[in-house]
């Protein structure tokens, strides 16, 4: 047992613990909580295989805008001090049940699968090597995705502030 | 188990997608779906990662396709956000069992 596969198992118990009290904490606002500390194990997790610009990503755009954004939406929505309903017993049985088979189906591909794994040169996964490859013209390039996306961001920006204005009563 | 490989990394995220389907299937609140669905795109995130280091190291292209997801994401909660205090603002109840002007 060295130390890195400790600080995995750590680390795999903060993103899978956070996710299960995410997902069946009573309280709205200690769900939005957990869901934080799962994410946060999520950057860990990328920091623990050396993608540090990813992790980074993740800490900035999920736990300092998403989270963020849940928890001001559960202010503007909520008595964020309400228990919330149970959810019916059946129905709570048989999600149980269907997410465990399907769990348990998908990790039994996975032990019989052989992966085979490349025997080229790995590339470093540095903030420099990503920014060249990603908005190259010429090979490995990802520069029209990068560009659509900017549109999306753009429209997805638009579209929220417009659905989200508060109308005014006819007079 | 003595050397975290592909597998402890690919069943990790596995075990957490579908802990975001079970939130998605029991939970009745919109905002605790959208919760779920997060959990859900952050486990295809740690797959696309962990295919990328463990298989296809001398390309980053799992690298980028994770930049993006996270990009629609992000645009994907805020207009769902929008869409949840509207709803909230002519329905007082954020509940998806209220949301029911559509069904014919």
């Amino acid at each position: 047992m060295s130390a890195s596969i400790v600080i995995f198992y750590i680390l795999a118990a903060i993103i899978l613990g956070g996710g299960i009290l995410a997902v069946t904490a009573r309280k709205i606002f200690r769900a939005a909580i957990y869901l934080l500390f799962s994410l946060f194990g999520i950057a860990g997790l990328y920091f623990y295989l050396s993608y540090d610009f990813i992790a980074a990503v993740q800490i900035v755009v999920y736990v300092g805008g998403i989270v963020v954004l849940i928890i001001f939406s559960i202010f503007l929505t909520h008595a964020s001090g309400d228990d919330m309903p149970h959810p019916k017993l059946i129905s709570a049985l048989f999600s149980a049940l269907a997410a465990c088979v399907a769990c348990a189906l998908v990790i039994s591909a996975i032990y019989n699968h052989t992966f085979t794994p490349t025997s080229n040169i790995a590339v470093v996964p540095t903030v420099k090597n990503i920014g060249k490859q990603m908005l190259s013209i010429t090979q490995h390039g990802f520069i029209l995705p990068f560009e659509v996306v900017s549109f999306l961001l753009l429209a997805a920006m638009i579209g929220s502030i417009v659905i989200a204005l508060k109308t005014k009563p006819k007079t | 188990m003595n050397e975290i490989g592909l597998n402890q990394i690919l069943i990790v995220s596995t075990i957490l997608f579908f802990i975001g389907v079970y939130g998605f299937l029991t939970r009745r609140n919109m905002i605790t779906m959208l919760m779920a669905i997060e959990l859900i795109l952050n486990s295809v995130n740690i797959n696309f990662v962990a295919f990328n280091k463990y298989l296809y190291a001398d390309k980053l292209d799992g690298t980028f396709f994770t930049i993006f997801i996270i990009t629609i994401a992000a645009a994907e909660a805020a207009v769902a956000i929008a869409i949840i205090i509207h709803l909230y603002r002519s329905l007082k109840s954020i509940d998806v069992d209220d949301a029911d002007m559509m069904k014919f």
